[in-house]
């Protein structure tokens, strides 16, 4: 008992280094995934059933949200359409200025399973794993704006740390007027903070917080937050600045994984991105 | 009751712990959940210390590992350690009382959680707050119910 208690605690102990220092043992990892998947869905399970009855409405309910659902189409493409014009408006722009214009990105939608991992940290797991083509360090985006990063793909789910986290920190711009900086999460779920900005800062409550796109990972121009409060220190370097997330962090149910490097994914629609490629190129080469 | 059916009962009580370790509760729940895995564990071993022993709390150890995100062998490390700890007095902890036993459970609880926290602050990003103990003394008092529950679901098969 005592020489098995041994191999256990050297087991562990090379384990915990090789896992810390590089990702080696994420064969061992995905392996084991396929035990906790299972524990995952069943922790989920009740909120599928929860789903299921809400959607089971009336017949009249279902058509007025149809009709309004329809309507709201309508609207959403006539918008569309004009950002399609905004969108070749600006790939010429910046082709006269001899920038290049990053094309659309791909996205996949994916589900939230109802798991909570640790208290202390904002890290949520969805359905979707590196059997789609998720890995680390991808952007993860709602309907009104960033949400995370994915920290770790397994083949059948990932996990997503959020950006309210707080080791996670976030390269971020004012919209109004290119100001750089870093929001840094708060480990609360509705604020950010922005610890590296100076008192005499030109930032606003209202200021609409973008991702500047640089560090790689985040595509550039998505909105990530709103500032709400600005408390100058005239002791101290820096001022006290929170912004809350435009992301409903506490209420999504689902997000969408963006790849926006040239890291070789599987293509949803090919016929149309290469089309929109060459158009891309034709432009860029006028 | 047979040996293979104390395995298929362990089995399945490792499985639904596991999901009450990782249950979605209200934020309030959240930092007083308790570690509800090495709880059915220790009751295992000290019910079949022939069968579940260290290299069992390894395994399942590390499975909590993936579930939750930690580095490989941080849950692994504590729960092997809590289980050899509970194999060399096994003996000596079925002659106690239940609330006698919880007395045991809490600094085995506190031993695990102590060997997660070291863990964490070698990785660099662990605060040692009230927050970090309060599923100990939870733990500690679900230890009666545990016992009794898993005790019942042996006894009616």
């Amino acid at each position: 008992m005592n020489t098995r208690l041994l191999i256990v605690v050297l087991v562990s102990i090379f384990f915990l280094i090789v896992d810390h220092k590089s990702s080696r043992l994420d064969t061992v990892r995905s392996g084991l995934s396929f035990f906790s998947y299972p524990v995952q869905k069943l922790v989920s399970f009740p909120s599928v059933i929860k789903d299921t009855l809400v959607s089971i409405k009336s017949y009249s309910a279902l058509k007025k949200e149809n009709a309004l659902l329809k309507e709201k189409q309508v609207i959403d493409r006539v918008r569309l359409l004009k950002f399609a014009a905004l969108e070749n408006e600006n790939i010429r722009l910046k082709g006269l200025l001899g920038n290049s214009f990053e094309l659309g990105e791909q996205i996949l939608s994916a589900e939230l399973l109802s798991v909570n991992l640790v208290p202390y940290e904002h890290v949520v797991v969805i359905n979707k794993g590196s059997k789609f083509g998720v890995h680390a360090k991808q952007p993860a985006i709602d309907a009104n704006g960033i949400v995370g990063q994915v920290l770790r793909s397994m083949p059948l789910n990932s996990e997503v740390m959020l950006i309210t986290d707080p080791n996670h920190a976030l390269p971020v711009q004012v919209n109004r007027n290119g100001l750089r900086t870093i929001a840094v999460g708060s480990g609360k779920l509705d604020r950010l903070k922005l610890p590296f900005l100076p008192n005499n800062a030109d930032i606003l409550p209202g200021d609409l917080l973008v991702t500047s796109g640089l560090g790689g990972v985040f595509p550039q121009g998505y909105p990530v937050a709103v500032v709400d409060n600005f408390i100058m220190q005239p002791d101290k370097p820096f001022a006290n600045i929170y912004a809350t997330p435009k992301a409903k962090l506490d209420r999504i149910r689902e997000l969408l994984v963006v790849w926006s490097d040239s890291t070789p994914v599987p293509l949803a629609f090919p016929d149309e991105v290469e089309a929109k490629g060459t158009k891309n190129d034709k432009k860029e080469n006028e | 009751m047979n040996k293979s059916q104390a395995l298929k009962g362990y089995f399945v009580s490792i499985f639904f712990a596991m999901g009450l370790n990782i249950f979605s509760l209200p934020v309030f729940f959240r930092d007083y959940n308790p570690d509800w895995v090495l709880l059915t564990l220790i009751y295992w071993v000290l019910a079949v210390p022939e069968k579940v022993g260290v290299f069992n709390a390894w395994g399942v150890g590390l499975i909590v590992d993936v579930l939750t995100g930690r580095l490989l062998g941080q849950h692994a490390l504590a729960y092997s350690l809590t289980a050899f700890s509970c194999l060399k007095l096994h003996k000596r902890l079925g002659q106690y009382l239940l609330r006698q036993q919880s007395l045991f459970i809490s600094s085995s609880l506190l031993l695990s959680k102590m060997i997660e926290f070291m863990i964490e602050d070698f990785k660099g990003d662990a605060q040692l707050t009230v927050v970090f103990l309060l599923p100990v003394i939870v733990g500690t008092f679900f230890w009666p119910v545990i016992y009794t529950t898993l005790r019942f679901f042996r006894s009616i098969r």
